[in-house]
């Protein structure tokens, strides 16, 4: 009862969508709150898109269920006034202006017209608003479809892949749009592969592989427990070494290329403990996992479209 | 959420893109350009005829000659106004915006029928007054019996070929092979069946050779259509219902 009392809560419960044979999302439940920015991650064809589609009751669910604050999507009244989505920026007419785009949008909800020209300004195509949008670049048809999302000024936003095709400035510039959105207490749902790029916006994270959840947790958990630092450690005398660490009462797993990693010990103790043993080191080195790493090593079982080039040595 | 937010929405997007001013340009052009040489070139044939020929002789039929031609145009603008959403992706942000989908389907034809019907009528009398201007002393007039009905029901006639385009369009959700199917059926498949006897009496009921009946004032000699000018029209309108319906239960159950 209390997620569905809160103004702007999403709610996916044991939704699983089916194309034929492919599973696209399989029993997902998750809910996504208002006031911060939910990153919603997942390599190439786990089912963001298909989720996101499914919210806005697009597509129908195979079986489970959407709630926007304890409704269908269909059942809202004006719901641009309620979620504003940019699912596919080229979702659109190329042969209609970017205004009359937006025009008939807002018409259909009853939102006045002069917000067209507000949204306009807001995401900087004023200058083009009488131009046919199939003329525009990725980056302007992007920011046309934000345009849309942001036309009734609505309590949840939506955003799949929003950076696509926008210059580093756009980037900054959608960054600042989704935090300062969720700074009023909005509810902000963006969906991407890069976690770098999650880290920077998101307060919570969503994660997806092969349409299943893998983690539902906050961006600073996910940090704390997913940033380890380790040291790694090479030396010839691997097999002596492990000896010695293991009698230590300190594990160490191989890694690729006859390294060694360690957990929670430091590397002046390490240094110490072999030089005690006259152990020859290659390596000592304090490392750091980076969230991308992390967010790979999650992932790395569901990933459905490996580049074959690159060899996976993720440590288990 | 209100069907007249929806329908502004919809005139919106018909008024702003540009098929919309040049198909139906084309569907009036065709239609009175061919009706006016034809009704022309038979003002000729009229003086050749003799009693009996002139008994079955139609100026207000002839003078809507054009319709064949034309009517390929309306179908255009009925397969471009459905299927410009789907050939765009036009459709997800649309059913986004208004996810009631028998509100947006019926809110998006209304709106361009009412638009088609009201060129197919300007169109239906300027064919009709310049037809029987060419035809000279063989004229019709609009207070003989019948004539006033065929020159609505020709606008009627062409309003509805564009709302049949409309239906299997949200059918078949492809522009293109809507265009590909519709075009060749009636620009060449039931015009052919209707005029070969062995086919004739199963393709009158098809929705143009039964709608066309409409236009016309006097039957032709041999005539075998076992409905009237508004029967006929009946036909055409079961067509159509048939096309809306199937179209309406596609777009229901399928993920945009
Ligand atoms: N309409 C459809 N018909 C059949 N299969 C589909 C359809 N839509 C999606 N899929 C499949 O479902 C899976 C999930 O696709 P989806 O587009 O949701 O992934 P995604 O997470 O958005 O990927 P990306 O990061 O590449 O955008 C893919 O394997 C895709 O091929
Ligand atoms: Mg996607």
């Amino acid at each position: 009862m209390s997620a569905s009392s809160v103004a702007g809560m999403i709610e996916v419960s044991g939704l699983t969508k089916r194309y034929g044979e492919k599973v696209a999302v399989h029993g997902l439940s998750f809910h996504v709150s208002p006031g911060i920015v939910t990153g919603f991650l997942g390599p190439n064809g786990a089912g963001k898109s298909t989720t996101m589609r499914m919210m806005l009751d697009l597509d129908h669910p195979t079986t489970g269920r959407v709630r926007i604050d304890g409704k269908r999507y269909a059942e809202l009244r004006e719901p641009l006034k309620y979620v504003g989505a940019l699912l596919d920026a080229k979702a659109l007419h190329g042969g209609r202006s970017a205004y009359h785009h937006l025009l008939c949008l807002a018409q259909s909800n009853g939102i006045p017209a002069s917000r067209v020209g507000e949204v306009l300004d807001v995401v900087g195509l004023t200058a083009v608003a009488n131009k046919r949008s199939k003329n525009f670049s990725l980056g302007m048809g992007q920011r046309l479809g934000i345009a849309a999302a942001l036309l009734g000024d609505p309590e949840i936003l939506m955003f799949d892949e929003p950076v696509n095709g926008l210059d580093p400035e756009g980037i900054h510039w959608i960054r600042n749009l989704m935090k300062s959105l969720a700074a009023q207490g909005r509810t902000v749902f963006v969906s991407s592969h890069l976690m770098s790029e999650m880290a920077l916006t998101a307060d919570h994270l969503v994660v997806i592989g092969q349409g299943r959840l893998l983690a539902d947790t906050s961006m600073a958990e996910f940090i704390r427990t997913n940033s380890r630092s380790y040291v790694r450690l090479r030396s010839p005398q691997q097999e002596q070494l492990l000896d010695v660490l293991h009698r230590a009462g300190i594990t160490a797993v191989t890694a690729g290329h006859g390294a060694l990693e360690v957990d929670g010990v430091g590397a002046e103790e390490l240094g110490e403990l072999a030089a005690r043993h006259q152990i020859v080191l290659h390596e000592l080195s304090p490392q750091q996992a980076s969230l991308e790493e992390a967010f790979m090593q999650l992932t790395a079982e569901s990933v459905e479209y490996h580049a074959h080039a690159q060899p996976t040595e993720w440590r288990t | 959420m209100h069907a007249g937010y929806v329908w502004k929405s919809e005139w919106t997007k018909i008024r702003s893109v540009r098929s919309t001013g040049t198909t139906l340009a084309l569907a009036a052009v065709f239609t009175i350009g061919l009706g006016f040489l034809i009704s022309a070139l038979s003002k000729n044939e009229f003086a050749k005829m003799d009693a009996h020929e002139l008994r079955f002789a139609d100026p207000t039929f002839i003078s809507f000659v054009g319709t064949s031609l034309g009517q390929l145009a309306m179908i255009v603008f009925g397969v471009m106004v459905v299927g410009g959403e789907y050939s765009t992706g036009m459709i997800r942000t649309s059913l986004a915006a208004v996810p009631r989908r028998g509100l947006f389907l019926f809110s998006k034809i209304a709106v361009a029928t009412l638009l088609a019907f009201v060129v197919a009528l300007v169109t239906s009398f300027v064919t009709f007054f310049v037809g029987q201007a060419a035809l000279g002393p063989y004229k019709a007039s609009l207070g003989d019996p019948g004539v006033l009905r065929a020159v609505i029901g020709a606008a009627l006639y062409m309003t509805l070929i564009a709302v049949f385009a409309m239906g299997v369009t949200t059918v078949l959700r492809s522009p293109m092979l809507s265009l590909g199917i519709l075009m060749p059926l009636f620009f060449l498949l039931t015009p052919i069946l209707g005029n070969v006897p062995a086919t004739r009496k199963v393709a009158q009921y098809l929705p143009d050779q039964a709608g066309g009946k409409v236009m016309q004032v006097v039957a032709p000699e041999g005539d075998i259509a076992p409905y009237g000018p508004w029967g006929g029209f009946g036909i055409m309108v079961l067509w159509v219902l048939a096309a809306l319906c199937c179209g309406w239960l596609v777009l229901k159950k399928r993920d945009a």
